[in-house]
């Protein structure tokens, strides 16, 4: 399994994650070795398998909606932990032009 | 006096607190000064909550005098790993990206313990996020393996089984996604368990692989793991993962004969490269069982050496999915930047360290459109005939029993350049996580060089009681856990 520098990009990008070219460099080389290794499974025939996402019996695990007040204090301890806030906002980038 | 309240187990600090032969301020100022004069240099501990502990210990102190009812760890000192949430304490995941973080409500297992009497002694040091073997990816400290600073401590809960192993805390907390109890367990000469998945809720535990994740306790004894298992165990309505089964009370049966238990010895796990010491500590820890009436025998697991494969594509795509929350929007780090897409960017470039940006990038790889097939999707499938290779060896044996780790505990520094070969330590203890079953890690022998040796246990699905039975009963029957690392 060949990765390239442009795929490790590509990635980083999805990820939303900046890398150094150093870094970049280095994730090409590892990925490659760690998904070599992974390609093992390609010898096992699982055509007739079904995947397992799950290791318990669960399906939709249902409870009502509903809304439970916070207190002023749990609110402050939310919002403590905001970069940045205004009142009680979290402040973002402007999204929409 | 003070100082040997820290040799005590939790069991029997339990029944002297509650005589009120000692007082929980004794026990828990013990611990706080053990870790002044020790972790200055096995760095455990991340924060210690030194002001919270006096004074939890005060009020369960007062409680007994006024002979009021108190729960099952009443005035009992606990460590807690750094990815659980405590409200009002700083919960990093030993990550730069959550430095500064301040848990705004407890984890449901920080409920129980409070409502048992328990009493928090600080956070412990982790590989950042959990993902590690050594504890060398924290991004805030090294902490070292109590019986040889040179040496690591296990990873991902290192610090919590260096805390409880160097008697900083007779009880911890970790978290276990693909062996990160039982591996630091086996490294520090420590009982850890890790439940069945399900067993225990996640609420409040930092996500990294949630089909995979559980958390479970560290202890010097199995019957204290039995203990603490018993106060965190049971359904939880705001886990929906957490499972609605009966929880039993894993203390009482710990003194039953194992005599006829039906014991599996998974050949797969007996393999070249095998380090010949624990090879042989596990080899006379199974003649042991035999000699406590156990039934011996081979099986084969035959997908094990696919378990490695199965995890480095399942944990790091659930990873991926997990850690995109950390934006720097209402939480942790943040990296100031022109616009939206590149504060992102920068946020999580500089956040996280490079075993956590390595596995975002495995993961949102495996997930990237025209590869999610021929890597999650097989993944899955493999997953389902691990799964199956347990279920048919669960219908012979009643446990099965495997090294730990393949080398007792390695040299700080020695795998950190190559991330494949760190991922291949975890080569036993992957597999119970993928099929979601107990399994505990208990001290079973000692290197020449003087490093602890763990023995592994796993058990059927929702039966702990077997599997802590089995270690009790050969705990017991050798002098391993009676042993100090002399820090």
């Amino acid at each position: 399994m060949k990765i390239t520098n442009k795929e490790v990009e590509y990635v980083a990008r999805l990820a939303r994650l900046e890398l150094t070219d150093e870094e970049k460099e280095k994730y090409t080389g590892q990925l490659e070795h760690i998904l070599g290794y992974i390609g093992q499974l390609n010898q096992l025939d699982t055509a007739q398998v079904p995947p397992t996402s799950h290791v318990l019996p669960l399906a939709n695990v249902w409870r009502e909606d509903v809304a439970r007040p916070l207190s002023p204090e749990d609110v402050e301890r939310l919002l403590a932990n905001a970069p940045d806030r205004d009142d009680n906002f979290f402040r973002v980038k402007k999204v929409i032009e | 006096m003070a100082d040997n309240n820290t040799h005590l187990t939790a069991a029997q600090l339990t029944k002297k607190i509650a005589a009120r032969d000692i007082s929980s301020t004794e026990v828990v100022s013990a611990c706080l000064e053990r870790i002044r004069s020790v972790d200055g240099r096995l760095k455990a501990f991340v924060t210690v909550t030194e002001a919270g502990a006096l004074a939890q210990a005060k009020s369960v102190d007062e409680k007994i005098a006024r002979g009021e009812m108190v729960g099952a760890l009443a005035g009992i000192p606990v460590a807690i790993k750094d990815n659980l949430m405590i409200r009002g304490v700083r919960t990093t995941c030993s990550s730069k990206i959550l430095e500064n973080y301040v848990a705004p409500y407890d984890a449901t297992v920080i409920e129980k313990l409070a409502a048992a009497g328990a009493v928090f002694l600080g956070k412990t040091n982790l590989d950042e996020f959990a993902m590690g073997s050594s504890t060398e990816n924290s991004a805030l400290q090294t902490t070292r393996n109590p019986w040889n600073t040179d040496h690591i401590p296990g990873g991902s809960s290192g610090g919590s089984a260096a805390a409880v192993a160097a008697r900083m805390a007779p009880l911890a907390l970790g978290s276990d996604t693909g062996g990160s109890i039982r591996q630091p367990a086996a490294c520090c000469g420590v009982v850890g368990f890790k439940p069945t998945y399900g067993r225990v809720s996640r609420y409040g535990l930092v996500a990294f692989a949630s089909s995979l994740d559980q958390i479970g306790p560290f202890a010097r004894t199995v019957e204290d793991c039995a203990l603490l298992l018993k106060v965190i165990a049971g359904h939880d309505r705001r886990d929906s993962t957490s499972a609605d089964v009966p929880v039993p009370d894993y203390p009482a049966r710990l003194a039953e004969s194992i005599k006829g238990l039906k014991v599996g010895l998974p050949k797969e796990y007996f393999i070249e490269g095998l380090d010949k010491n624990v090879a042989a500590a596990v080899a006379a820890a199974v003649t042991k069982l035999e000699g406590l009436g156990a039934d011996v025998r081979e099986i084969s697991l035959p997908h094990t050496g696919s378990a490695v494969a199965v995890y480095y594509i399942i944990a790091p795509s659930e990873a991926s999915s997990n850690l995109a929350r950390y934006d720097g929007v209402k939480y942790g780090f943040r990296a100031a930047s022109g616009n939206l897409l590149e504060e992102y960017e920068k946020t999580r470039g500089q956040g996280f360290g490079p075993e956590v940006k390595r596995r975002i990038m495995l993961g949102t790889y495996a997930l990237s459109a025209g590869y999610y097939d021929a890597y999650y999707g097989k993944a899955q499938k493999v997953r389902t005939l691990i799964r199956r290779d347990f279920e048919k060896a669960f219908e012979t044996v009643d446990i099965i029993v495997t090294p730990t780790a393949p080398t007792p505990a390695f040299r700080l520094g020695e795998k950190v350049s190559d991330p494949l070969q760190m991922y291949l330590s975890d080569i036993f203890t992957i597999s119970c996580n993928l099929a979601g079953l107990p399994g505990v890690s208990l001290p079973c022998g000692f290197s020449p060089g003087g490093l602890p040796i763990g023995m592994q246990i796993l058990g059927r699905p929702f039966d702990e009681e077997t599997v802590l039975r089995a270690a009790h009963q050969y705990e017991q029957s050798t002098e391993w856990h009676a042993r100090y690392p002399n820090v």
